[in-house]
């Protein structure tokens, strides 16, 4: 055997490569196995009757021939419900904050169209669905400001009377003189810019099973979540049960990307039922029940001014925002979560010396905002992106010149924005120029002009932002949350038979953890890949464990991977060198082997463990330790996540209709674990991107009215809407945390609709109209240039 | 509205026969009464595709028929596409180009791909992204899907 170069040997194998994935296999056969798939004997199907009214009083119920239908089980309301548990209150230590709390079912009042009020349990859906058609309620219909500008007023209609006001948060961030700056500037741009209402729209409907173990006296509670941990914990105060005997499990699940990241009232109901009825419980939310009361998102007003001097100097920034949080304050989140990071992220990417933010979250009587794909930055992005190509149009500046002019440069990190937000490291510069050399922008700007030459409508726009991912616990996720979302725990287990067992916190839907994760495992052990389970999306895996979400796992789960595999492997190297008789200098594992470089002795990681378990006495019984580790990984700060994105389009001037022709992303995420799945994570973030841009949109009307209840009137992107996209991938300096990756899962929803706006406002430049709303549907489009023309012949 | 009736359908080769609602929806029925959870319900009234399955050969919306109207037919489903270690070609073409990622709308898109690749030309990509609109994927951004059908369209022999 000749010798190993010891320093080829440990360097990374799986990491970085394109591997394919593991929890593919299942998912293509349809074995995967999400809630509705699990089915116990004795089950019951829970129906829910919602609110029909945006702001009422709950006078009378009246349940008629309900319970007449074959299989109705029983009828609940609110009162029936009211010692069973305590309602969760989504807390926030920011002052003047008031937290409205959360229940299973509307008490006394409703405060949105699709508020879960009455719960019909039955022997199946189509009974419980048919006694609700038998069910009557006697509203008092109330007062209300459906938006969110109606409801900051004064006198307006108070939603929550115990809050004494609609606005439950506000807060300021403010550095130097805007004012001043705005007075002095040579260039002032503004505008009001409005990002409408979304829904998260993952293609399985929330799904909650709970099973209620009478020998235990536990509760198991079966959900489409991503946050697992989080719903334990809560639910734990809620229902009064040690989270030894209150389990949350997160099977398969078919996306969230935020609307199944927080708790929700059915989510509650069916584990009180299941306790109450001592039956299996479930719920399946429909597309209609998921498009109304699935917790939706954005839906911000924003009005800023940029200062910019001679030379596309950005000088100072100036926002006043309302963000319309709906009927309630999510939980864990708080309504904060989105208003507050518009104003935190506003000042974007760029050096921007004044700076003040004013933010107020209002409620209105529409569903709760929470967390979807980009939180908050979508708003912001699009807001500041269209000042900047605003602001260079004025100047005659190209718009990539003005970003090169103002973006942090490398030698200024880390960088403190006007909001406090610390940029540490992360390629602003060189995803510009990436993203400009990929499309071959000079090229690009050619095509635009012949294009336009012709008559055609053609615009070519950019976007460029930077975002936390991976935060540590040094800031909560949502501002004054009092949860911990800064840790990660995994706990690796070599067993009997050699198999690895790597179990985490976090809760893969879709983004490839089992895979990425175990890429990770197996190159820190130096086992083979396919001898590790990756476990996940199970409250009874780490003691504390949280979730998906904000663009984390891969920073926290494969830190905590990383930092817990060099413990196990440690003892795996100490049993191995002491079976081998070597130094453990000389040892090294690879592929599932142990090597000793001083003589031809190896082991593989099956002959290790079966010694170290198995056969008594082969390494003293004081020496002898179990190859299991479980160690927790902070990042403390967390790191910035950059890139720039570039659009063209071209716009029927018959039918006001967008195509988007070309995309392409420049983003640094750090080390890459996974470039087929990162690529995947871009693609699916802008096709979304491209749907806040130019589709997506929930309407209520002026009554408070959804308007926007099917596929076929809140549409998402098809096949037909997206382009290819070209992606390049910066890898500069490395952040510096364990493993050196950025989180890479919510960008593209952040850059694509401010791109797109910019390229429609670049299309329509000829006639001065300029994008202020998204989505810039046909209709809106017809508008803007009607609207110019109009003001062209007066 | 509980009338029932007895039905016989041939489900992936198998021949069952079952007395079911005259209202209950094929997708519960291939779900809840033979247990073939593959097949996804993802909006019920027939924009998402989730619930697509082959009806007598050609892609149907599973939500949007009643198990009744299946009486005779023969239908085929994911779980007749391929197995864990034998997949199916569009399955491996999806696994090899990264063509899910939740994997809820998987079997709908697999279901519709079958049917196309056997009946339709796919000539360029705007035939297979057009072939591709009816069905509904919030995860992937589509290309991957794409990249996965030029692949098969490519290979594939004759249309039926």
């Amino acid at each position: 055997m000749s010798a190993i170069d010891a320093s080829v040997e440990m360097r990374p194998k799986l990491v970085g490569q394109r591997i394919k994935r593991t929890e593919d296999p299942r998912l293509l056969t349809g074995s995967g196995r999400y809630v509705d798939d699990i089915a116990p004997a004795g089950l019951l199907h829970l129906a829910v009757m919602r609110s029909d009214h945006p702001h009422a009083r709950i006078r009378a119920i009246n349940v008629g021939e309900a319970f007449a239908i074959p299989g109705v089980v029983a009828i609940f309301d609110a009162g029936d419900i009211k010692g069973d548990f305590r309602s969760a209150v989504p807390t926030s230590r920011m002052k003047g904050y008031y937290a409205t709390p959360i229940r299973p079912l509307a008490e006394g009042k409703v405060r949105y169209v699709g508020e879960p009020m009455i719960a019909v349990v039955a022997e199946s859906r189509y009974a419980a669905e048919d006694a609700l058609e038998h069910i009557s309620v006697d509203y008092e219909p109330l007062p209300f400001a459906i938006r969110q500008v109606d409801a900051v007023a004064d006198d307006a209609p108070l939603l929550h009377d115990e809050a004494g006001t609609n606005v439950i948060i506000a807060r300021e961030f403010a550095r130097g003189d805007v004012e001043k700056v705005l007075a002095d500037a040579a260039v002032v741009v503004k505008g009001r810019f409005r990002m409408t209402r979304k829904t998260p729209m993952p293609m399985e409907g929330r799904s909650y099973l709970a099973e209620w173990d009478r020998r235990r006296q536990a509760l198991t509670l079966h959900s489409s979540t991503n946050i697992p941990g989080i719903i334990r914990d809560v639910l734990s105060g809620c229902l009064d049960l040690p989270g030894n005997r209150m389990r949350v499990v997160a099977p398969d699940v078919g996306g969230s990307f935020g609307g199944k990241g927080s708790l929700n009232h059915e989510e509650m109901l069916v584990c009180v039922l299941a306790r109450k009825l001592e039956r299996p419980v479930k719920f399946v939310a429909d597309r209609m029940e998921d498009l109304t009361a699935m917790s939706q998102a954005f839906d911000e007003l924003i009005e800023a001014e940029l200062a910019v001097d001679a030379d596309g100097r950005l000088l100072g920034l100036k926002a006043d925002v309302i963000g319309d949080i709906g009927a309630y304050s999510i939980y864990p989140w708080t309504g904060a979560l989105e208003p507050v990071q518009v104003v935190s992220f506003l000042p974007g990417p760029y050096r921007i010396e004044h700076y003040r933010g004013r933010v107020r979250g209002v409620l209105t009587p529409k569903p709760p905002t929470g967390p979807y794909r980009g939180v908050g930055r979508p708003s912001s992005t699009f807001a500041m992106e269209r000042l900047i190509e605003m602001a260079a149009r004025k100047l005659g500046m190209d718009p990539v010149e003005i970003r090169r002019r103002n973006l942090v440069r490398a030698e200024e990190f880390p960088y403190r924005t006007g909001s406090g937000i610390i940029w540490d490291r992360s390629a602003f510069q060189e995803c510009l120029e990436g993203a400009c050399d990929l499309a071959d922008y000079p090229a690009l700007l050619r095509a635009r002009d012949a294009a336009r030459a012709e008559g055609r409508w053609v615009g070519i726009g950019l976007a460029s932002y930077a975002e936390l991912t991976g935060i540590g616990s040094r800031i909560a996720v949502a501002p004054g949350m009092p949860i911990n979302t800064g840790t990660e725990t995994s706990t690796i287990r070599i067993d009997a038979t050699g198999a690895v067992t790597a179990a985490f916190g976090i809760s893969s839907h879709g983004q490839g953890l089992e895979t990425t994760l175990a890429q990770v495992v197996a190159d820190e052990l130096g086992c083979r890949m396919e001898d590790v389970e990756i476990q996940h999306g199970d409250s009874a895996l780490v003691p504390m464990g949280t979730g998906t979400y904000a663009s984390r796992s891969a920073v926290l789960g494969g830190g905590a991977a990383t930092k817990t595999a060099r413990v196990v492997k440690a003892k795996v190297l100490k049993a191995a060198a002491y079976l081998m008789a070597v130094p453990i200098e000389d040892l090294v594992a690879e592929g599932g082997v142990i090597r000793a470089s001083s003589s031809n002795a190896t082991m593989t990681f099956k002959e290790l463990a079966h010694a170290v378990y198995a056969q008594m006495g082969r390494i003293p019984h004081d020496q002898r330790e179990d190859l299991v580790a479980s160690e927790t990984y902070d990042p403390y700060l967390g790191t910035a996540c950059s890139s720039t994105h570039l659009a063209m389009v071209e716009i029927d001037p018959g039918t006001y209709g967008v195509t988007v022709t070309r995309f392409v992303v420049a983003e640094d995420c750090g080390r890459i674990i996974n470039p087929l799945i990162v690529d995947g994570q871009v693609h699916g973030a802008v096709a979304q991107g491209i749907g806040a841009a130019l589709l997506e949109e929930v309407v209520h009307d002026a009554d408070g009215q959804l308007l926007t209840a099917s596929l076929a009137d809140y549409l998402v992107p098809v096949a037909t809407n997206v382009p290819d996209i070209g992606i390049v991938h910066i890898e500069a300096e490395l952040p510096n945390n364990i493993g050196g990756f950025r989180g890479m899962g919510e960008g593209g929803t952040i850059g694509a609709p401010a791109a797109i706006a910019n390229a429609v406002s670049d299309a329509l430049s000829h006639l001065g109209v300029e994008v202020d709303t998204l989505p810039v549907t046909p209709e809106r489009i017809f508008r803007m240039v009607e609207d110019a023309r109009t003001i062209r012949k007066a | 509205m509980s009338a029932e009736a007895r039905i016989t359908v041939t489900v992936n080769g198998l021949s069952c026969t079952r007395t079911v609602d005259a209202r209950l929806l094929l997708s519960d029925f291939l779900r809840h009464e033979l247990g073939l959870t593959g097949t996804h319900v993802g909006c019920e009234h027939g924009v998402c595709g989730a619930c697509t399955i082959l009806l007598d050969g050609r892609s149907a919306r599973s939500c949007l028929t009643l198990a009744i109207q299946a009486d005779g037919a023969n239908i085929e489903t994911v779980e007749g596409l391929g197995r864990i270690g034998e997949l199916g070609r569009v399955q491996q073409a999806f696994r090899d180009h990264h063509g899910l990622q939740c994997g809820f709308c998987t079997p709908g898109f697999l279901m519709t791909i079958t049917d196309m690749l056997r009946h339709h030309s796919l000539e360029n990509d705007e035939d297979i992204r057009e072939a591709l609109s009816g069905n509904i994927c919030r995860c992937t951004g589509y290309e991957h899907i794409v990249n996965a059908v030029r692949e098969l369209a490519r290979e594939r022999g004759p249309l039926k």
